[in-house]
C-alpha cells in the first residue's frame, strides 16, 4: 500500500507511474476544500505526531472566511527517542508526503507550507527538497496549481538539534527565528500560530495518511485498524495503517507498516525476529520515552490510541517500541531516560527545569549504588508533579519526562529496591560531559 | 568592508522572501555561516542581525538557545561526528562506542582533534535506531557502527572527509513564485 520499504524510486515519474498525485488531481478537480476537510474528518484520522488529535477536527478550528494568510507547518522534527518512521517516509517516498501536504493545504486554504525538518535528517531533507523542486516544475506547487485558483509555496526549514522544536508552539517560535520556548495555550495555533496567523501543525506521517484517504476513500481507511468502541462515546477509534518502529534487543530491528492495534508481543515475535540472544524481554518503551514503560507481562496490549492507556501509559505516542531484555538493569534505562529530558528541557518552567534535573541526579546516584529507598518516593513525587496535567508547566515535555520515571518506579519497584539494598553498581561508565 | 563575504550575505538575503518576517531567516543564516566558517563569530552575529533588522542580542539569544551553534572559541573541525547515546543505541553498545571514540580521538565530547579534522559530539537519538549503535557524520546517519568498524570510520574521516552538503541550498529561482503576503 505504501511505496516505502519496497525500494520504489522516490522520483516524481516513478511516483506518478504508481498512481501518485491522482488524489490531488481528484480533489482539486472535483472537491471543495470543505469537502476534503469533511472527508478527512469522516475517515477518523488521528494525528500521528504523538497526541492523536483528530486531524479533520483540528482543521475546522481555523477561523472561517479568514482573509489569510493561513500557514501549514509540517512537523518533521521527529526527535522522540527511538522513533524514525518520518525519516524513512521522507527519504524513500517524499512525493507521497508532499502530496498529502498539498492536499492538506488545499483543504485548509493555507498558502505557505513550512516543513520543519530536524537538522540530523540530511538525506531526508535533500530528498524532500528534490521532490519540492520537481513538484514546482510540474505545476503541482506555485501559482495556479493544476490550472486552478490554488496557490501554494512549500519551504523546508531546518532545525538545529533541539527536541523541544517538535512541540508545536516550540516549532513555531523556532521557525520565527526565536528560541524554541513553547507558548502558553490558548490561543491555539489554529487561531494564532506562526507569524500570529492561523496555523495548522501536522506530522509527516499524518500528511501521508491524507494522501491515501483522499485517494482510496473513507471506507478503505476505516476498514483498517480498530473501530471506536460503541459503548464509549469518548473513544474516537484507531483507524488506518501505522508505521511501527522496532528497536533495542530484538533480532531484527526495523520499521513495519501494520493496521493500528498490533500488540507489542506480535511486533517483537512476528516482525522483530524475537528477542536477541535467545533471551526473554524484561519490558519495553512502547511509544517513545514520553509514554512510559511496559513490563513483559503487558506485551499483549494493543498499540492503538486506547491500548497503552489501559496499562497506565500516557498514550500511543510515536508507536516506537524499544525492547530491553531480562539482563538489562532498569536503573540504567531510568538513567538514560532522565538524562535525555534533563538535556532537552527548554528551561522555561521551573518545575520542568528543576524537576528533570533532580530526577537525573537521583537516577545517577541510584545507578552508582548510592541510592536510598526514599529516592524512589521522591522520583514518583516529582514525576507526578511536573507537567501540563498537574498544571505546573507550559508544555507536555514535562509530562513525558515524569511518566516513564514514575512507571519505572511503580512497575519495577522490586528490582529497584533490591538494586538499592544490595548497593549494586552499574557497569562502570566514564562520566562524559559536553563542552 | 563587511566581515561576511558578499556571496554569503546574498545567500542569507535570498531567504527573506520565504518568510513574512526577517527574523525567521535567523536559523538559515546561522546554518549558512557555520557551514562556511565552522563557527559563528561575534562579528558575524552582528552582521546577520543587521541584515535581519534585529539587535545582536536578539540574534544571540536565539543562537545560544541551540547548543548546535559554536562561537569563535569553539570552532568545529572539518567533520562533525555525533555518537548517539539514547536508549536504542545504548542497549546495543552506544555508550561504549562513545568511550572508544573519545579514547581513539583523544578528545572529550565537544572537543576537536588536534589536527582539526574531527569534532566529536554526543547526540540524543538521531533517528537511526534500527541501526544501533549509530552515528551521524555531519548530517548523515550511519547505522551499525560496531566496534570493528570504528578504525575504518576514523580513517575515512581523517583522510577522505565527506564533502559538506550545502546545508541549505539557495532556493532555486522560480518563475511562478509568489511573494509572501
Ligand atoms: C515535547 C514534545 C515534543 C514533540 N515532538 C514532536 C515531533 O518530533 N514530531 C511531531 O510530529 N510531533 C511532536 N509533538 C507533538 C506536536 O506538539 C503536535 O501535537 C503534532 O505535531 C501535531 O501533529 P499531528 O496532529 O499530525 O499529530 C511533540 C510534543 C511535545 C509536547
Ligand atoms: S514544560 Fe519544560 S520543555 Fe515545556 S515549556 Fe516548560 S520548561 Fe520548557
Ligand atoms: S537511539 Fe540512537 S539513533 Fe535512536
Amino acid at each position: 500500500m505504501r511505496r516505502i520499504l519496497k525500494s520504489a524510486s522516490p522520483s516524481l515519474d516513478a511516483y506518478r507511474a504508481d498512481g501518485g498525485y491522482q488524489a490531488l488531481q481528484k480533489a482539486v478537480a472535483e472537491m471543495t476544500p470543505a469537502q476534503v476537510t469533511q472527508t478527512v474528518k469522516d475517515s477518523g484520522l488521528r494525528g500521528r505526531g504523538g497526541a492523536g488529535f483528530p486531524t479533520g477536527l483540528k482543521w475546522t478550528f481555523l477561523p472561517k472566511d479568514h482573509p489569510g494568510p493561513i500557514y501549514m507547518c509540517i512537523n518533521a522534527d521527529e526527535s522522540e527517542p527511538c522513533t524514525f518512521n518520518n525519516r524513512i517516509l521522507m527519504e524513500q517516498d517524499p512525493h507521497q508526503v508532499l502530496e498529502g501536504i498539498i492536499l492538506s493545504c488545499y483543504a485548509t486554504r493555507a498558502s505557505i507550507a513550512y516543513i520543519y525538518v530536524r537538522y540530523e535528517y540530511g538525506p531526508a531533507t535533500r530528498a524532500l527538497q528534490k521532490a519540492i523542486d520537481e513538484a514546482y516544475g510540474a505545476g503541482l506547487l506555485g501559482r495556479n496549481i493544476l490550472g486552478k485558483d490554488f496557490h501554494l509555496e512549500a519551504y523546508l526549514h531546518r532545525g538545529a538539534g533541539a527536541y523541544i522544536c517538535g512541540e508545536e508552539t516550540g516549532l513555531i517560535e523556532s521557525l520565527e527565528g526565536k528560541r524554541a520556548w513553547p507558548r502558553i495555550k490558548p490561543p491555539f495555533p489554529a487561531v494564532e500560530g506562526a507569524f500570529r496567523k492561523p496555523t495548522v501543525v501536522n506530522n509527516i506521517e499524518t500528511a501521508a495518511c491524507v494522501t491515501h484517504i483522499i485517494g482510496k476513500g473513507v471506507e478503505w481507511f476505516k476498514s483498517i485498524g480498530v473501530p471506536a468502541d460503541p459503548k464509549n462515546p469518548r473513544d474516537a477509534g484507531s483507524y488506518g495503517p501505522k508505521l511501527y518502529c522496532i528497536s533495542g534487543h530484538v533480532n531484527k530491528p526495523g520499521l513495519v507498516e501494520l493496521p493500528l492495534g498490533v500488540t507489542v508481543r506480535d511486533l517483537v515475535d512476528k516482525h522483530g525476529g524475537g528477542v536477541w540472544k535467545g533471551r526473554k524481554a524484561k519490558g519495553c518503551i512502547p511509544g517513545g520515552f514520553s509514554m512510559g514503560l511496559m513490563t513483559e507481562a503487558e506485551f499483549d496490549t494493543a498499540l492503538d490510541f486506547a491500548g497503552p492507556g489501559k496499562v497506565g501509559c500516557l498514550g500511543l505516542g510515536t508507536a516506537a517500541v524499544t525492547i530491553f531484555d531480562e539482563e538489562t538493569s532498569i536503573a540504567e534505562v531510568l538513567y538514560n531516560i532522565c538524562r535525555f529530558f534533563e538535556h532537552e528541557s527548554c528551561g522555561q518552567c521551573t518545575p520542568c527545569r528543576e524537576g528533570t534535573g533532580w530526577m537525573l541526579k537521583i537516577a545517577d546516584r541510584l545507578r552508582r549504588g548510592q541510592g536510598r529507598l526514599e529516592d524512589l518516593q521522591i522520583l514518583e513525587e516529582v514525576g507526578d508533579k511536573i507537567g501540563i496535567m498537574p498544571g505546573t508547566t507550559i508544555c507536555g515535555l514535562a509530562d513525558g519526562a515524569g511518566w516513564p520515571v514514575k512507571q519505572a518506579v511503580r512497575k519495577f519497584r522490586k528490582e529497584l529496591e533490591s538494586y538499592i539494598r544490595s548497593g549494586q553498581k552499574a557497569k562502570a561508565l566514564p562520566v562524559l560531559t559536553g563542552h | 568592508m563587511s566581515f561576511l563575504s558578499a556571496e554569503l550575505r546574498q545567500k542569507i538575503l535570498d531567504y527573506l522572501p520565504r518568510y513574512p518576517s526577517k527574523q525567521a531567516a535567523t536559523l538559515p543564516a546561522l546554518h549558512l555561516v557555520q557551514d562556511e566558517m565552522r563557527c559563528v563569530p561575534l562579528e558575524a552575529v552582528r552582521e546577520i542581525a543587521g541584515l535581519l533588522d534585529l539587535s545582536p542580542a536578539e540574534l544571540n539569544d536565539a543562537m545560544s538557545f541551540y547548543g548546535f551553534f559554536r562561537g569563535e572559541n569553539h570552532k568545529l573541525g572539518k567533520t562533525r561526528l555525533w555518537v548517539c547515546r539514547s536508549l536504542a543505541c545504548a542497549l546495543r553498545g552506544g555508550e561504549e562506542l562513545l568511550t572508544t571514540m573519545c579514547q581513539k580521538l583523544g578528545v572529550r565530547p565537544g572537543g576537536t582533534t588536534a589536527d582539526g579534522t574531527i569534532t566529536l559530539e554526543f547526540a540524543e537519538c538521531i533517528g537511526v535506531c534500527e541501526g544501533a549503535p549509530a552515528v551521524l557524520v555531519n548530517d548523515e546517519g550511519r547505522p551499525d557502527v560496531t566496534p570493528d568498524k570504528v578504525d575504518a570510520l576514523i580513517e575515512e574521516l581523517r583522510t577522505r572527509p565527506p564533502a559538506l552538503h550545502p546545508t541549505l541550498a539557495t532556493p532555486p529561482p522560480r518563475a511562478n513564485t509568489t511573494s509572501v503576503p
